[in-house]
């Protein structure tokens, strides 16, 4: 019993702050108001289920929610697919869901998630503009694509439709996001890299690769052939069935012309061809660049005049949760947006939902190299202790202004997503 | 005809745990996979339903026809690759080694490969092959070539290399085995018949072997069919397999559509076996 019975025996966070560390001050507080005892002994009988994609399930976070908040958070972790699947048939499966934006658009109308009251969450007012109005900054344009405030509002607690405004009901509470291009190997290609064009470039003919996942890998070829000049849409997030067909026969004439090595459908399979120098242009992940680098072998995620490709998650409350529960989810939720986490996650190259909390959690030059774009001045090293960049590297792409202030689309479900899974089936056949 | 009804009475007792294993892990699952073929589906959910909208598609499908086309040049390749390489390799053991426990020895040799899993076994053929790999390298230090033979890996080639690899094993079991059950006197009597060693092997190994051939057949075909990973790694995702059009509509939650493919796909295999075991009658054989 030397856990402090009392610390979540309110829910104002400031009140736990200011006991931290006072043990036995705590331990007395809570014998004398009696009711927030029970609480804080129930509470830690409390299990939330969480499921969701590898990114963001880390078993460090689950061990931290235990060590800080006293309950238990179950992991599991699924690929993107189950993951859309579980939100929406099988609700009582999970207590929280970690999903992407735009699966939220997919699942929200099947009613298994609930909105959550942002006068209950610390820092709401915080959580960047992309994820409330839209803007990063004040000026910024919105990007194409399944853009997260657009999904990220209801009307009511019991809202079915997403609204356009701040309406104090969020859908998801942003935990990670990322802005995507194409990784290169400079050194076997040996000169500047300016446009998503040149993956189609026939000088890379059999070095290039795409990967086959149809909902993102069709948003870099739209990326490819707009920049191309060969197809101007209307929207890259919900492409028409012309613009669908388009797309596809360029990439099946270049397929056909022997212009990809491989497609890749695992994280790990990006890293292998891109590591082995089977392939010196592709769609790539963040984490995939950093992996081909801890092996000594140079990899740019080469920043592109026409701008990202980006994606963004957030966590959605069970239906199902009332009461207690909901509360420690609450409390989960503040606890997660606290920066902890998001230090955590930013030293892996990932933004967080407030990024100045997450400021505190990681270290001047930390914060430089991965947010602000500056010059690391000593070893950076990631959440696990492995050297990512020596002194004097800077991050691709520059700053977090620099590079979600670009994002040119937003992963996407579209509303001819069947018939362009069909498509994009084809196109591998072919 | 009380001792007729005892009898009939304990081959069914002794059939039973059979039947219910069948019955439980294939006749079952089978039938369910049937039944959700008809079943209709929306983008994350599938409902039960009587409509054949799964079939439809899949039949009038180009990429189907395709597809089919690709994997059944894929097993005509390989079947012959493991056929030629594993009566070979059989034939040696079964008739040129003379001593049992060399046989043996060597015979254990081959499966070795077999210890580690046949997907290791599968990806380890990628650095081997790869533009900067041993094969590559080796033929450029050797000046047979001045440039790195891309067609390697992640082609077609690669796809047969890696089932041939995979499943002469099992073409080399049966067909050995069918040989070691050759009366040796038979050979004899060929021979003191004054027939040449090609009219022995034609006339008298061959046939007497056509079971083994025949059950080694079965699994390399079935198991080239079936496959989804092997042409996906090898391929480099580029080819198309029936077995991966399945993995992707089942990673699509398109399982209805999965389990019309399924069907489509068992009935073809079932055909292909009922045809190829029209040469041969394995049971009387056995």
């Amino acid at each position: 019993m030397n856990k402090n019975p009392d610390q979540l025996g309110q829910t104002g966070r400031q009140r736990r702050q200011m006991l931290k560390g006072a043990a036995a001050a705590t331990v007395a507080a809570g014998t004398i108001t009696g009711a927030p005892m029970i609480w804080a002994q129930n509470i830690k009988d409390v299990t939330l289920r969480q499921f969701g994609t590898g990114v963001s399930n880390l078993n460090d976070v689950a061990n931290k929610v235990k060590e800080d908040l006293g309950f238990n958070l179950e992991m599991t972790a699924l690929d993107s697919d189950s993951v859309a699947q579980r939100a929406a048939t099988q609700p009582k499966s999970f207590d929280i869901a970690d999903i992407e934006y735009w699966i939220c658009k997919k699942v929200w109308p099947a009613g298994n998630l609930q909105p959550m009251d942002t006068s209950r969450i610390d820092n709401y007012d915080k959580i960047v503009g992309i994820f409330r109005n839209g803007k990063l900054n004040p000026d910024s344009v919105i990007a194409q694509g399944t853009a997260p405030h657009s999904v990220g509002f209801v009307e009511g607690p019991d809202g079915k439709e997403f609204v356009d405004n701040e309406s104090g009901w969020m859908t998801l509470i942003p935990t990670i996001y990322n802005a995507d291009t194409l990784g290169i190997r400079p050194d076997l290609i040996g000169r500047p890299i300016e446009s998503w064009t040149e993956l189609l470039n026939p000088e890379f003919k059999g070095k290039a690769s795409i990967l086959d996942i149809s909902s993102i890998g069709i948003m870099d070829a739209a990326m490819v052939c707009e920049a191309m000049g060969e197809i101007s849409y209307g929207d890259k997030g919900n492409m028409t069935r012309e613009e669908i067909d388009k797309t596809m026969a360029i990439f099946t004439e270049a397929k056909k012309n022997g212009q990809f090595r491989a497609f890749w459908k695992s994280f790990d399979e990006s890293v292998n061809l891109m590591a082995s120098g089977e392939v010196v242009i592709q769609s790539m992940w963040s984490p995939a660049i950093t992996a081909v680098r801890s092996k000594g072998i140079p990899c740019v995620y080469q920043p592109l005049k026409e701008g990202y490709r980006s994606w963004g998650g957030g966590l959605g409350l069970s239906r199902n949760l009332s009461g207690l529960e909901l509360d420690a989810a609450y409390e989960y939720i503040n606890w997660y947006l606290s920066g902890w986490v998001g230090g955590y996650l930013m030293r892996q190259g990932y933004y967080s939902a407030v990024p100045e909390t997450s400021k505190n959690f990681m270290t001047e030059d930390e914060w430089g190299f991965w947010f602000e774009g500056k010059e690391a001045q000593g070893d950076i090293v990631n959440p696990q202790g492995v050297v990512l960049e020596k002194a004097g590297a800077v991050r691709d792409g520059g700053s977090f202004e620099d590079r979600m202030g670009r994002v040119a689309c937003w992963n996407a479900v579209m509303d001819e997503n069947q018939y362009m899974v069909r498509k994009w089936n084809e196109f591998i056949a072919a | 005809m009380g001792t007729q009804t005892r009898q009939t009475l304990k081959g069914w007792l002794l059939a039973s745990p059979l039947v219910v294993i069948l019955s439980i892990f294939l006749v079952l699952p089978v039938i369910a996979i049937v039944v959700v073929s008809f079943w209709g589906s929306t983008a994350y959910s599938y409902y039960p339903d009587f409509q054949f909208e799964n079939y439809t598609f899949l039949l009038t499908s180009s990429v189907t026809l395709s597809v089919y086309l690709k994997t059944f040049m894929f097993t005509a390749i390989t079947w012959l690759l493991c056929f030629l390489i594993g009566f070979t390799v059989a034939y040696f053991l079964a008739f040129h080694i003379r001593s049992l426990p060399v046989q043996i020895l060597l015979f254990m040799i081959c499966t070795v490969p077999f210890w580690t899993s046949n997907i290791i076994r599968m990806i380890s053929w990628i650095p081997f092959l790869g533009r900067n790999g041993i094969a590559n390298n080796t033929l450029l230090s050797m000046g047979l070539i001045d440039q790195p033979l891309e067609w390697l890996l992640f082609s077609e080639f690669a796809v047969i290399l890696a089932f041939v690899h995979l499943f002469t094993l099992f073409m080399i079991v049966p067909v050995f085995n069918s040989m070691m059950r050759i009366d040796r006197s038979l050979i004899e009597a060929a021979r003191d018949a004054g027939a040449s060693g090609w009219q022995i092997l034609t006339n008298v190994i061959l046939p007497l072997t056509k079971p083994g051939i025949m059950i080694g057949s079965i699994f390399v075909v079935t198991l080239v069919m079936g496959d989804f990973i092997t042409v996906r790694f090898m391929s480099g995702g580029q080819s198309a397999s029936v077995g991966r059009v399945i993995s992707n509509e089942i990673g699509l939650l398109q399982y209805p559509a999965a389990s019309a493919s399924a069907v489509v796909l068992l009935i073809t295999v079932l055909l292909m076996i009922s045809i190829m075991l029209k040469f041969v009658d394995i049971r009387k054989e056995l």
